[in-house]
């Protein structure tokens, strides 16, 4: 610590440059910060799929629709403990800005294969018995103030009444718990029965089955077993473990740590030239101020750690603004990615990366300073 | 009295290109411990040089060089850094303070070196610049100092490790007549009352005569007095 106000003023020799070379670095660690962000949410609704469930869907695309007597022969697939289905609705709560992701579901076979799920079994058979009746999670009901016993009313982009009207009208019978991953706390479920009998297409279809496993080692087996099923019929399936069936939702919107990677890839390649040349020029212009301290006793390595440690400085100073600015951003991104908090893993990141960039960067004009002749450069030569 | 600087037949030359030019053509000089000694001689005859070997900023091409008791002439960079932080005051023509640091923290600098705690590191400041008179100018940074206030912080920061020798190069060669017998005055102080031993490179005869022994320095060799008559 003794040492910093000699850091600091050297930081500030030349106040504009560092001050636009500390906004560029914040500026990259935002980008960074946000995108990678985004990044792990996604990555996390991956890496916390289970491997005991198996998601049947079209082979043809994720859109199109299965026959639900499909069902019957799944269940029969020796190994096969219990089915479950659910379509995507699309719905939105007034405006299409409240997106919602609901889904028709049956409720006793949706808890058999997703058990994680908390329900209150009054509110189960209140699900049952209510024919228009839904279930939402907590945070959902929380976000929009709903309670048991309201009537929600939801808009649907893909699915329309006969009338041709795309508004759903929904009974709150029940607020669910997800307590292993409180992003799905943020979804609507309602009856199956009712979505097949409004709707004005595509009746006795689903959009994808899950099947809960009694043995998770017999997953390929059993996959390939319900795939041979309806091979060479009208409706071919193509069966996942729940991760390959996250990651493969995911790629219809691109690979994104793919994208991510190179965007930030890029943004660093050129912040490394940026930074470099900055430490560089600000170092060149103070060697007479490196040759004083190491008049005074300071060594090579001395010296080599101050400069260091100024190239440290900035790029963690920078790296932690940047990073506090996207942390304070996600709680507004919580409607498009789910996830309401910056993850700790991204933070430590991104510290890891700051450190990097500052080393990069600041090791050459480190060595030369380290290297410096005392006499020679008194001198300015 | 014992020696506080004993350089031995030093030869020192620097390369100018394709060419090696001698500066010190087997230098004897001997400064005894307490004595203000001032090295004049013209632009080029290797005073500076001179200084620059008995401050442990440079190593001789050959011959010896013992300062405050211990050849330095053999060190390593790292050793001799040590050494410098231990032994010697250095006062530069031009100040050479850290601009964006206050006095009292330029000051401190040599400090930073040492094991003694913040207290004790501002104790020794304060007195430092008590001595050289600008304790009320403690928290100015050097563009709101004069030239003889930015030389007195020098002087400060020179003083406030203890060294026994101060090395001082043209001390007062940017300042104007008053303000360089004020320093000068300071430095004679300084030899006098706290016996610091003092080498003083200088262009200047009146602020050679502040000294308590003069040499002549030409062609890198010490020119007796009658030679120089």
């Amino acid at each position: 610590m003794k040492y910093f106000p000699l850091l600091w003023s050297g930081l500030w020799r030349k106040r504009t440059r560092t001050l636009l070379t500390l906004a560029s670095v914040t500026i990259a660690f935002l980008l960074f910060g946000l995108l990678q962000g985004v990044n792990a949410a996604f990555s996390h609704g991956v890496e916390a799929s289970k491997l005991n469930r198996l998601y049947v869907q079209s082979r043809v695309s994720f859109t199109e629709s299965l026959p639900i007597a499909q069902m019957t022969q799944i269940e029969a697939v020796p190994g096969v403990d219990a089915v479950s289905f659910a379509n995507w609705f699309g719905g939105y709560y007034q405006e299409p800005k409240n997106f919602l992701p609901s889904y028709p579901i049956e409720i006793g076979r949706f808890m058999t294969v997703y058990p994680e799920m908390l329900l209150p079994p009054d509110q189960v058979e209140a699900m049952i018995k209510t024919r228009t009746g839904a279930i939402v999670g907590v945070e959902a009901a929380q976000k929009y103030g709903w309670k048991i016993g309201d009537h929600v009313p939801l808009k649907s982009a893909i699915w329309t009444h006969p009338g041709g009207s795309g508004d759903w009208d929904f009974d709150i019978v029940g607020i669910f718990d997800w307590p292993a991953d409180r992003n799905q706390t943020n979804a609507l479920y309602f009856n199956y029965k009712y979505f097949d009998e409004a709707r004005s297409f595509g009746k006795g279809t689903v959009g994808w089955y899950i099947v809960h496993l009694a043995d998770v080692s017999q997953g390929g087996r059993i996959a390939e077993q319900i795939d041979a099923l309806f091979a060479n019929s009208t409706d071919e399936t193509k069966t996942q473990n729940e991760k390959e069936f996250s990651q493969s939702f995911l790629k219809q919107f691109g690979d994104i740590n793919f994208i991510v990677s190179a965007i930030i890839g890029a943004v660093f390649f050129a912040l490394l030239f940026l930074t470099g040349n900055t430490m560089m020029q600000s170092i060149s212009e103070r060697i007479p101020d490196f040759a004083v301290l190491k008049t005074l006793g300071f060594t090579d390595g001395g010296v080599l750690a101050l400069v260091l440690g100024e190239a440290l400085l900035l790029c963690v100073t920078a790296a932690l603004l940047g990073l506090a600015a996207a942390s304070a951003a996600f709680p507004a991104m919580k409607t498009f990615i789910g996830v309401a908090e910056l993850p700790g893993q991204v933070i430590l990141l991104g510290v890891a990366l700051a450190i990097l960039l500052a080393v990069v960067t600041g090791l050459p004009p480190a060595l030369k300073v380290g290297r410096l002749a005392i006499v020679d450069s008194l001198r300015g030569r | 009295m014992e020696n506080s600087v004993s350089l031995q037949k030093v030869i020192k030359a620097y390369r100018r290109g394709k060419e090696s030019v001698e500066v010190l053509s087997g230098l004897d000089l001997d400064v005894p411990a307490g004595e203000f000694l001032a090295i004049m001689g013209p632009s080029g005859s290797g005073k500076t040089t001179a200084l620059n070997l008995i401050g442990g900023l440079d190593r001789p091409d050959a011959g010896t060089v013992e300062v405050c008791g211990e050849r330095i002439d053999h060190l390593s960079n790292s050793a001799l850094a040590h050494w410098r932080s231990r032994h010697i005051g250095f006062i530069f023509q031009f100040y050479n303070l850290m601009p964006g640091l206050t006095a009292e923290r330029n000051v401190e600098l040599p400090l930073l070196l040492t094991n003694l705690g913040k207290a004790e590191r501002k104790s020794h400041v304060a007195t430092a610049l008590e001595i050289v008179g600008l304790s009320d100018r403690r928290k100015h940074r050097p563009n709101e100092l004069s030239g003889g206030q930015q030389q007195r912080v020098a002087i400060a920061r020179a003083l406030v490790a203890d060294p026994t020798l101060l090395v001082c190069d043209e001390p007062t060669g940017d300042l104007d007549r008053q303000t360089a017998d004020e320093i000068l005055s300071l430095l004679q102080t300084l030899n006098r009352d706290q016996g610091k031993t003092v080498v003083m490179v200088t262009h200047d005869q009146k602020a050679a005569d502040y000294a308590s022994r003069q040499v002549h320095v030409d062609k890198g060799m010490l020119i007796e007095p009658e030679a120089r008559l």
